[in-house]
Parts: C-alpha cells; structure tokens; sequence
C-alpha cells in the first residue's frame, strides 16, 4: 500500500497535522506566528548548508531552523524589539538561503519543491522521517503539557509553582524547528507557518479548553491535507499552496459558523 | 518550589518565611534595600506603600521570581505557597475553562475544584470561560486556585485591586474566612489604608526600606507612616473622609486619596 505515492501522501500530511495541530495553538496563544515564519524560513538556509557539506538536507534544516529558533528566543529574552528584529531576520534567512541555493545548479532548478513542498515524491524513509519527526514533538508537548500551559497562562504563575518559564519557552523552540524540519518537504519553506497557524486559529472557534483546540487543530490539519491533495490531483495545482487553501477554506468556513 | 538562595536553612523560631537584609536591585537601581521580615504561622500580615514603594518586587523575590541581590530568603523546608498574582490577562486566543485552569500545574479532582469554588463563592461556575469572568470572579477563582494546593502560606498581590468597594471588603471577608478555616498564613499587598488595616494582624509600611511595622493601630500612628501617607496633622479627617467616599459606589473615580507626599530619603 506505501507504493502508492498518493497513500504516502496522504500518511505525511496526516503524520504532519499531529505535531502543528498542537504546536500552532501555542504558537497562536503565545503570538509566535511571525516567530514561526523567521524560523521556517532559514530551512532554506539549511538546504543549502546541507548541499555544501553533503549532510543528509533534513540534518541541515534542523541544524539551521534551530538555530535561529534560538537566536530568536534569546533576542527576545534580551528585550529586543520583536517586529523589528524578526521582520529583519525572517526576511534575511531567506534571501540568504535563496542565494546560498542558487551556487548549487542541481538546487536551482528544482528550488520551488523546498519553496513550496513536494509531498507527491514524499519517499518510504521520508515518509517515516515525518512520523518519527511529528511524534517525538507530539510526545514533547504532551509531556510537558501541563507545565506548557501554566508558563503560556502566567510566567508568575509558572514560576510561583516552581516551574521555570525559560525552560518551557526551549521547549518550543525546539519543537517548532523539528517541525520545520519535517513540513519542509511536504508544505515548503514559504507556508510551514501558515500550516501552524490556519488549523489551529480554525480550531479556536469550536474550542472550550486547551486541549480540544489542540485536537480539534489536529484534525482540521489531516482534513487540509487529505483535502489539498484531492484539490492538487483534480486541478492539477501545486500540491502545499493546495493544502493551505483547503486550511483557509475551513478557517473561513468556521469563523463563519461562530458568528451564526 | 524553585531553589532558593539560602532555602531550607534553618529558620528563626517558628516562621514560615523570611526574609534577612535583603536587597534587590534593578541594574543600578536599588529597589529594595535592607528588608528583614518574617510571617508565622496563621498570621495575616499585609505589606502597605505607595505606588513604586517596591512591594510587588518583595513578594516577589519572596516568591523565587526576583534575584537577590543581597541578604538571604528563609523558608521552612517543603513550604506550601499560594501565590494570587495581581492581575491575569488570558489571551483571548485561549479557550479554557474555570475547572480547567483549577488544574494548573497540578490535576485536581472534580470533587475538589467543586469545593475550592464553593469557598470563594463561584459554585457551580466551572463550565464559564475565563475570558469572560468579571475582575472580582477573576480574583475569587484565582484565589480558589491558590487554595487548591492547600497552602500553609497565601501570597497575595493587590488582590482587590479590579474591585469595587463592596467586592474589596467582600473579598478580604473572604481571606480571614480562610484563614480561619485552613489555619493558613496571609501575607498581601495594599496600597490602600482602611479596609486592609482591618482585616490585618500585622502591617508593614513600605517604601524602599521598612518604614515602620507592627499592628494596624501602631502602625496608623507612626509618624512615618503618617508622613509616608501624606496624613499629617489632619490624618483622622483623611481617613475619615476617604472611607466616607468609598461608601457611595457610584463609579466616580475616588479623587480624595491622600497625598502620597513624603520625603524618606
């Protein structure tokens, strides 16, 4: 059945939805979408550093998605100013990564897969990079689940119950490049972020409790995915943008519902 | 409980908690300078000042949130603290319930959470939203929350600061109930004189340093805290008419607080 590049298909955008389901709530609750953008965007940064020292690409994406997931959350510590500074790094990482990209001819020619995915070549060992990928940072979050949520609520709170909100911030960050490392090759460079975000912010209309968003994300995510790739094959569309108009689609559609 | 400098050493006598000349500084900036105190058991102390006085960054260095600079921080080894922050803004993108946020950090029972609000006076409120509650129910389900850990010691920031004048002295009703029924310790916050003065065993009059201490009825004919509050010569008559403004809860803002005049160095 794994023959059927539609099936792995499908099983990527699925496996994918189970780590931004969760992931996107808190990027929402905490304001971290343009934070989630900076950090997908230096993965093509990461591509290119991958090609130049023959690292395995998923290696080099993680690499520099971390870092600069790091770099951010530091600067914010440090009370930069967040607009600024990441509209400056967010933007930077990718030109950089654009350019660093186009030294290598193989790259260039096929720079529109990293831009924005190519979940219809996702192979076997792909395919089980993104569920070992989605379900270790599925297993972080519910982990530190509880913890999460307390220093997302009231750093004072957190802090007062002898939890350390720095720690849980990491927490996320660490993450969110996992994700990124993962959702390249399936959703590109360009809409990681947006698959965060759509689902999740979809998902508050229902939502009575952290955790429901967090499931309900979950499942309008695989729901996108399964959906963009019906859309990708039927109009031949490009298959990540598709999936991001489905997760538009429902976003519309539910925003719609609430106010009824 | 995060690690404290000097946590778990020996305290003085039977003390919950104290603190022993400390100073906190912010850059160069001395917030706090020279404070020693302590809270036993059982007690309700409040901690009184002027805006900028440095009484949030107290209960907060108490608390393991603020360094210490200088001096030390005591706690009976395994203290039991519950912590009321002054404010609590949920984003709006959260949805969570008041029996949900019950269970932050620690997962309580049903059967708990039911009985935490039914002490603070919101049974029966845990399906609403935490969004949508009013400043004095914020503080009442914050206040259960606290208790839910069943604390030797309550820390309380301004609890009554969203709050009318009949939920302020509802609200500190509400703390000496708990107090009475849990035996646990109270050490708040205020920046105002007359309710808190009440309701109080102890008062701690601040403003850098410890101006002056000991009960409300020493403490309100200090000179310090008469010149920290601006009271002077006519101090009775501003108490009194302060607490007469109070009584009409009529929304006006309350212009007739006393001076916050005073010349401590």
């Amino acid at each position: 059945m794994l023959d059927d590049f539609l099936v792995r298909a499908g099983l990527a955008a699925v496996g994918l939805s189970l780590a931004t389901g969760p992931l996107g709530s808190f990027v929402i609750w905490r304001r971290m979408a343009y934070f989630g953008d900076a950090t997908a965007h230096a993965a093509v940064l990461g591509v290119a550093l991958a090609l130049a020292t023959d690292l395995p690409i998923g290696l080099g994406t993680l690499t520099v998605a971390l870092a600069m997931a790091v770099t951010v959350a530091g600067l914010s510590a440090r009370g930069w100013a967040m607009d600024t500074t990441l509209g400056v790094l967010a933007h930077s990482a990718l030109a950089f990564g654009l350019v660093a990209v186009s030294f290598f001819p193989a790259v260039r020619t096929d720079l529109s897969s990293y831009l924005f995915g190519d979940i219809l070549a996702v192979s076997r060992s792909e395919l089980g990079l993104v569920w070992l990928g989605s379900l270790t940072v599925l297993g972080l979050l519910v982990w530190r689940w509880q913890k999460l949520l307390t220093a997302t609520l009231s750093e004072d709170l957190a802090h007062a119950a002898g939890i350390d909100p720095n720690r849980e911030r990491l927490v996320l960050v660490i993450a969110l490049a996992l994700v990124v490392a993962v959702a390249l090759k399936i959703v590109g460079a360009l809409l990681i972020a947006a698959m965060l975000i759509i689902p999740a912010a979809a998902a508050r209309s229902f939502a009575r409790t952290p955790e429901s968003m967090a499931v309900t994300a979950i499942i309008l995510g695989a729901v996108s995915g399964l959906g963009g790739l019906g859309l990708s094959l039927w109009q031949d569309t490009p298959t990540g943008p598709s999936i991001i108009v489905v997760a538009a689609a429902l976003f519309a559609v539910t925003s719609v519902v609430r106010r009824i | 409980m995060p690690e404290l400098p000097g946590a778990g050493m020996s305290l003085p006598g039977t003390a919950l908690i104290a603190a022993e000349h400390v100073c906190v500084r912010f850059g160069a900036d001395e917030v706090l300078h020279d404070i020693s105190l302590k809270v036993e058991p059982g007690e309700i102390v409040t901690i009184l000042g002027p805006n900028g006085s440095g009484k949030s960054t107290l209960l907060r260095a108490l608390l393991g949130i603020v360094p210490v600079a200088e001096g030390r921080l005591l706690r009976r080894a395994g203290l039991r603290i519950g912590y009321v922050p002054q404010r609590l803004t949920i984003d709006r993108t959260m949805p969570i319930t008041v029996r949900r946020f019950l269970s932050l950090p620690t997962r309580v029972t049903d059967r708990a959470a039911a009985d935490a609000l039914a002490r603070v006076g919101m049974a029966g409120q845990e399906a609403e939203q935490m969004t949508t509650l009013s400043g004095g129910q914020l503080q009442r389900v914050l206040l259960a929350r606290a208790l839910l850990g069943k604390p030797q010691l309550l820390m309380l920031d301004e609890p009554t600061s969203g709050l009318d004048q009949p939920g302020e002295a509802a609200f500190y009703r509400l703390i000496e109930e708990v107090r009475h029924q849990t035996g646990a310790a109270v050490l708040m916050i205020s920046h105002d004189l007359h309710v808190v003065m009440a309701a109080s065993d102890r008062v701690i009059c601040l403003n850098g340093h410890i101006c002056c201490e000991g009960t409300p009825r020493v403490v309100s004919t200090a000179p310090e805290y008469r010149a920290l509050f601006g009271l002077g010569t006519q101090g009775a008559l501003a108490l009194y008419r302060h607490e007469h403004d109070h009584d009409h809860d009529d929304g006006h803002p309350h212009h007739h607080r006393p001076q916050h005049e005073h010349d401590h160095a």
